[in-house]
């Protein structure tokens, strides 16, 4: 558009000075007073909820109920600011908390949701994507278009079904209905993942003979990695948060029941109880955090994955 | 062999859970075993043992039941009578449910637009900035929190206490109403704005959300088209209007309808920070309240299936979107 006969030659930049002018750029950008105040507002804003609820967590029962939680910073000036771990003793071991009885049952919950969903997943995508048969894009297309049923119009059928089972109340119907409800979204993603791997890689394998199990193992599997990681940790995160399947599947049982269906009760019955309430619920973010910021590159790549063409 | 159903102790429960994982192992192991044993194997057995616990699965967790739901929501309360469209006439008559189908439809607009505007603003403004990964990581961090965490982050901030003697307040936006000399409100319980303080949680998670995706998008501009811009005098907000927008656009509509349908289907908030009283239930929430809380199934049915019937339009619009992007390409 502009670059007609009417721009000198002699004001476009020389390639060597293309890194001083982008530094220059960039000291531009952070020097705008706008954006750097919008940016830093923001981050305040996004922060300080998290952060009022994490002192607390290590505040004095008697101090959370008096005072805010930012009158600690005056505090610590004039040497009265006191800490202490009860809070999380309370939560974690008292006998009208317990979690970490439900620590253990979010764990057990998670890990065969998170590993069989995938597994299953892998085998179909492969199926897609390298076995030829009559009528494989019209299935395809039908697993797509499951994504659009909310799990909500699945629950009531389902959890007749266990109750016929004998199963109703137990791990089963959580790891199953997870790894039911996860299969749509993670075929879709795993197939365009497979979909990317070299043609001739697979031709290759087949030319040396080996059938469509080995290609899946010995070709296929290794490639698919990076992919496997990042819906890996979505789908970790996705059931370690999840309230809704395990309300609905195993209500309150304390035996079974994950961690966030007890932080939400403690969230009705004793809603004024803010030093249970608030050690309870970084008990129960601990994990996915840890798990969120080691593995954040890859988490990052998985969302990205199909929603930003280059 | 109770121990498969009802497990106790940690020790108890680690053990069923390796047993479930070694089940599993087992069962696909001995399917693609027998799928590799002959030479040349039949094309259906290849396809059947690929595809048949995926579609077993499928089958059994999400056609059948929905189907079934379906079926349900013309059924009366305790499904032993067909009543037509009554549930759906219910929903859509009494003023509960009015209200209800309000909140839904404020949930949905309000919280994709605003998620993906700050999203968008704030992955513009830290576009190339020092500190550019490390103040990503604030706003994403929420993401990685459920939101029954979330909620209870935020019950904190709305706490409230009643403004007499020596009380002090102890949620940070009332203090800072206080502060400002305003007297202190209860932010979850006066209506309508309770609503919109839900709305806020929300949003606070979904936007690291949109900002991850966006920034990516604004990252993939090629720079010629910038510079090009940039020779034809745009700059800033010009810049943002006619470039930054219109190329990434199928990433926005990506986005909104991503979070569109999260907000469409989302529960926990509601219930963990008023339980759906004093007027801020949600679609969601009401079909779990009628379902398992009131035992009137066919009601709750019938909700299910307008959540179901709500998410197709934006699905096709997503779809039909990437599509025409495509052909522009």
């Amino acid at each position: 558009m502009s670059a007609d006969g009417s721009t000198p030659v002699a004001t476009l930049p020389p390639r060597t000075t293309t890194l001083t002018q982008r530094a220059g750029k960039v000291r531009r950008r952070l020097s705008n007073p706008w954006a750097s105040g919008i940016a830093i507002v923001l981050a305040i804003l996004w922060t300080l909820p998290t952060l009022g609820l994490f002192i607390s967590s290590f505040r004095e029962q008697a101090d959370i109920n008096r005072t805010g939680w930012w009158t600690i910073f005056g505090n610590i000036l004039t040497g009265d600011a006191s800490f202490t771990l009860d809070n999380y003793d309370a939560a974690l071991n008292g006998s009208s908390t317990n979690l970490s009885q439900f620590f253990v049952n979010s764990i057990v919950i998670t890990l065969p949701s998170v590993i069989i969903p995938i597994s299953v997943a892998l085998l179909a995508a492969y199926a897609f994507a390298w076995i030829e048969f009559p009528g494989r894009d019209w299935l395809f297309v039908v697993v797509f278009a499951l994504q659009v049923v909310p799990i909500q119009v699945t629950m009531i059928p389902l959890l007749r079904q266990y109750v016929n089972w004998g199963l109703a109340g137990s791990f089963w119907t959580v790891w199953l209905s997870h790894s039911i409800f996860a299969l749509p979204l993670a075929i879709f993603l795993l197939h365009n993942f497979m979909k990317e791997i070299p043609r001739s890689l697979v031709e290759a394998a087949t030319v040396d003979g080996a059938g469509h199990v080995k290609i899946f193992f010995r070709v296929v599997f290794p490639l698919m990695v990076p992919a496997i990681a990042a819906f890996g940790i979505f789908q970790f995160l996705w059931v370690w948060n999840d309230l809704l399947v395990a309300l609905v599947f195993v209500g309150g049982q304390p035996s079974v029941a994950p961690l966030t269906v007890r932080v939400a009760e403690l969230s009705g019955t004793r809603g004024g109880a803010w030093h249970l309430l608030s050690a309870g619920a970084f008990i129960s973010m601990i994990v996915p955090l840890v798990v969120f910021l080691s593995l954040q590159r890859y988490f990052v790549r998985g969302l990205l994955a199909g929603s930003v063409k280059g | 062999m109770d121990w498969l159903t009802a497990a106790g102790s940690p020790a108890q429960k680690f053990t069923l859970m390796a047993f479930a994982i070694a089940l599993f192992v087992v069962v696909v192991g001995v399917i693609l075993f027998l799928v590799d044993r002959p030479k040349n194997p039949r094309k259906w057995v290849l396809v059947l043992g690929f595809l048949g616990l995926p579609v077993l699965g499928l089958g059994f967790g999400l056609v059948y039941p929905a189907l079934d739901t379906i079926r349900n929501s013309f059924l009366n309360r305790d499904g032993t009578r067909f009543v037509g469209f009554d549930n759906y006439v219910t929903a859509f008559t009494t003023s509960e449910f009015l209200l209800v189908l309000r909140n839904t439809a404020i949930w949905v607009l309000v919280v994709p637009v605003v998620a993906t505007f700050v999203g968008l603003v704030y992955a513009v403004v830290v576009d190339r900035s020092r500190f550019e990964r490390f103040a990503k990581a604030l706003i994403f961090l929420p993401m990685a929190i459920s939101m029954v965490g979330a909620s209870i982050i935020w019950r904190f901030v709305y706490e409230f206490r009643p403004l007499q003697g020596e009380i002090q307040q102890v949620g940070l936006l009332n203090q800072v109403l206080v502060w400002l000399g305003i007297p202190p409100q209860q932010f979850l319980i006066n209506q309508p704005w309770n609503t919109f303080f839900l709305i806020v949680i929300l949003i606070w998670i979904q936007t690291g959300f949109a900002m991850t995706l966006l920034s990516a998008a604004i990252k993939a501009i090629p720079d010629d088209i910038v510079e090009a811009a940039r020779l034809d005098g745009l700059a800033g907000m010009g810049m943002f209007r006619y470039i930054t927008i219109p190329s990434i656009r199928p990433t926005l509509v990506v986005v909104l309808t991503t979070i569109a349908i999260t907000t469409l289907k989302v529960f926990d908030i509601v219930r963990t920070t008023t339980g759906g009283q004093f007027g801020t239930s949600v679609v969601a929430n009401e079909f779990y309240r009628q379902s398992f809380v009131s035992l009137n199934t066919g009601l709750g049915a019938a909700l299910a299936v307008l959540l179901f019937v709500l998410v197709i339009p934006i699905i096709w619009y997503n779809i039909r979107q990437l599509r025409l992007a495509e052909e522009v390409r």
